[in-house]
């Protein structure tokens, strides 16, 4: 068996090969280059294919989307790193309203073929304005790609297929899935865009999760498994394009699910993909759409205070428990 | 200021009154109710367009703001397309899904009119570091009012162009009013853009922005700059609008007789006093705006008569593939 690889190797494996495949790749952001990244997912890309290709900018994210933008629409395909997620509200007018939207208002006269790479999410005590998962954010808007990987592998090809995407992307990097292993990906792995994944069959219910959410369900999966409870896991990979199909699918077999989202249950990308459950496979369903997400809170500092406001492998286990035994 | 041959003095003169007659059939054709929306008329600014764009070549990327009719046409827009726009018809430059404040051209590298301000500006930069990654001598100008000089976008996007050495020049339109204030009364220094220039290691230039030749000169040598690579530009041009803000305003806010002050020196009137003195007779003058009145008017008719772009429209060109699906 090849190495295992971590997750955070695996964001500069799949930049690396895009940048070597396609000489239009460019890179742009904030400590990317020399510095390789303040959580080292460009490590290497520097040394490797110097200042032409991977340029460092200053703490400007309204300038790093937007010349990025301005490139995409010109003739180059654009990586950038906003360095938090949380930042993306510093260019949340690129986000929001530009890089979406230009296709569609120009009457399809010009394309925006780049990606925003993002560090989303909690785990690593950093606090409310460093540590939300905003993936829900980037779903409100129509004409986004939005795509958030659980393995180093999925990294890999999901990265291949943004990068070669003609459609903006908005690329969610887990930060506390960053120090993760798995298997790494084979030469010119691609994983396609709005393809979930199905990582366990089950009889009895559906587990739904996205990046963060994947370790705890598949963890939940295996305690409901010693229990006798059969649970089927699936990592939705995108949230555009959403692989409602799947999950419809799974639900047909298991009557039941259980969407667990990082995200605040308030606005969090769960309550789209329930309505979906509850409207279209209403007649599969056993039990009610059950959720569970981030508290409708800020993010909390204190590793005891955002183990409270969390999904837990336990309340996953034990909601299971109460459908399937009710 | 460099030579002029009379055939471009004549064009200018040609292109800069479509431009006004174009306006001017968007407002009228606004009052009869068959543009709907908004408008924001360029009336007085023809000179900052058609000045800018004589110092550009084809492939040179422009980008404009929700005021960019006169940034479009200058760039090749045909006035019926930007009418046909502006009315929602299916031969509008966007098929009816821009409108007015979205105007582009991409078949002239007319990049798209932005409606959310300064935004524009750090996109007009990334198409400069495009050119300079693809290694061509194509040069960008991000058009924008004074107003965006207060907005961080507009320095995000000088600093780094200044700091990359980027080929784009940066203009501003100071018709002194950022929407219904002056400009003045909301930023700290005289001249909005120019001064700000320092800041980021840029020359301070400000010129007329009413004289279309002024205008193509200073250009001109901003873009020999950026095409040597010698890095970005800021050119301030003094300007003025000659209608309100928007179809909303009527710009009671205007002190009496500035109006009237600025229109001595609209830049059509600088630029026939420009063409009389080269030795252009009144009847090739007259014989000019008679053939631009005909182009309006034939422009305002077959605008009105094509058809309404079809409701399909509503639901294509979100993605790539050219459809709207965002789900299976």
């Amino acid at each position: 068996m090849a190495e295992l690889i971590t997750y955070r190797e695996a964001v500069a494996e799949g930049i690396a090969r895009e940048l070597r495949r396609d000489p239009s790749v460019v890179c742009i952001g904030e400590d990317i280059g020399a510095g390789e990244g303040v959580f080292k997912t460009t490590a290497g890309l520097f040394a490797e294919f110097g200042p032409t290709r991977i340029w460092d900018t200053p703490i400007s994210e309204q300038a790093i989307v937007g010349a990025a933008m301005g490139a995409a629409m010109t003739g180059v395909r654009p990586i950038a790193e906003i360095m938090f997620s949380d930042f993306l509200a510093c260019c949340w007018d690129f986000i929001a309203n530009e890089m979406p939207k230009v296709r569609y208002m120009t009457g399809g006269q010009v394309s925006v073929p780049m990606v925003v790479r993002t560090a989303n999410g909690g785990g690593l005590g950093f606090g409310a304005q460093h540590s939300q998962a905003v993936e829900n954010w980037a779903l409100t808007v129509p004409g986004l790609i939005v795509v958030a990987p659980s393995t180093p592998s999925d990294v890999i090809g999901l990265m291949a297929s943004a990068v070669r995407s003609d459609d903006p992307v908005i690329f969610f990097e887990h930060k506390a899935l960053f120090a993760t292993k798995g298997e790494p990906a084979p030469a010119g792995h691609v994983v396609p865009l709005g393809k979930a994944n199905v990582c366990r069959e089950g009889t009895d219910i559906t587990l739904v999760g996205l990046a963060w959410s994947m370790p705890i369900i598949l963890e939940a999966a295996e305690l409901l498994a010693a229990e006798g409870i059969s649970a089927e896991v699936i990592d939705l990979r995108c949230l555009v394009p959403l692989d409602a199909a799947c999950v419809l699918e799974s639900v047909a077999k298991t009557s039941r699910i259980i969407i667990v989202e990082e995200n605040p249950f308030q606005g969090g990308w769960g309550g789209t993909l329930a309505s979906i459950v509850a409207d279209e496979g209403f007649h599969d369903l056993d039990a009610p759409v059950k959720r569970l997400a981030g508290a409708s809170v800020p993010a909390p500092f204190a590793k005891h205070l955002e183990d409270q406001v969390l999904p837990s492998v336990g309340a996953t286990v034990d909601l299971a428990r109460r459908l399937v035994g009710g | 200021m460099t030579n002029s041959t009379k055939e471009e003095l004549a064009s200018w003169y040609d292109q800069m009154l479509v431009i006004r007659g174009t306006e001017k059939a968007a407002y009228d054709l606004f009052m009869t109710g068959l543009v709907k929306g908004t408008t924001h008329l360029a009336s007085g600014h023809e000179a900052v367009a058609v000045g800018a764009s004589a110092a550009l070549k084809p492939e040179d990327y422009v980008w404009a703001t929700y005021r960019g009719h006169h940034h479009a046409m200058a760039r090749g827009l045909s006035p019926e397309a930007c009418l046909a726009e502006l009315m929602s018809k299916e031969t509008g430059a966007c098929r009816g899904k821009g409108g007015s404040m979205h105007l582009t051209s991409a078949a002239n590298n007319m990049m798209g009119s932005y409606a959310i301000i300064g935004s524009h500006i750090p996109m007009a930069v990334g198409s400069a570091w495009s050119a300079v990654l693809r290694k061509t001598d194509q040069v960008s100008i991000a058009f924008f009012g004074d107003g965006a000089t207060n907005i961080g976008a507009f320095h995000e996007a000088i600093n780094l162009a200044a700091v990359w050495k980027l080929p784009v020049i940066f203009i501003c339109e100071n018709n002194l009013y950022m929407e219904y204030t002056p400009i003045s009364a909301v930023t700290a220094v005289q001249h909005p853009a120019a001064d700000r220039a320092a800041a980021y290691s840029l020359p301070r230039i400000v010129i007329d922005g009413n004289d279309v030749l002024v205008v193509r000169d200073e250009v001109a040598k901003a873009v020999a700059l950026a095409r040597a690579g010698g890095g970005p530009s800021v050119i301030e041009c003094l300007t003025y609008r000659h209608y309100g803000h928007s179809r909303a305003d009527p710009a009671k806010y205007r002190p009496e007789g500035e109006l009237e002050e600025w229109m001595m020196r609209d830049p059509l009137k600088v630029l026939r006093a420009r063409l009389v003195e080269s030795g252009v007779s009144e009847d090739e003058i007259t014989g000019i705006e008679n053939a631009v009145d005909a182009v309006v008017k034939e422009a305002i008719e077959r605008a009105k008569d094509a058809p309404l772009s079809d409701i399909s429209e509503a639901f294509t060109d979100v993605w790539a593939d050219g459809g709207m699906q965002w789900r299976n």
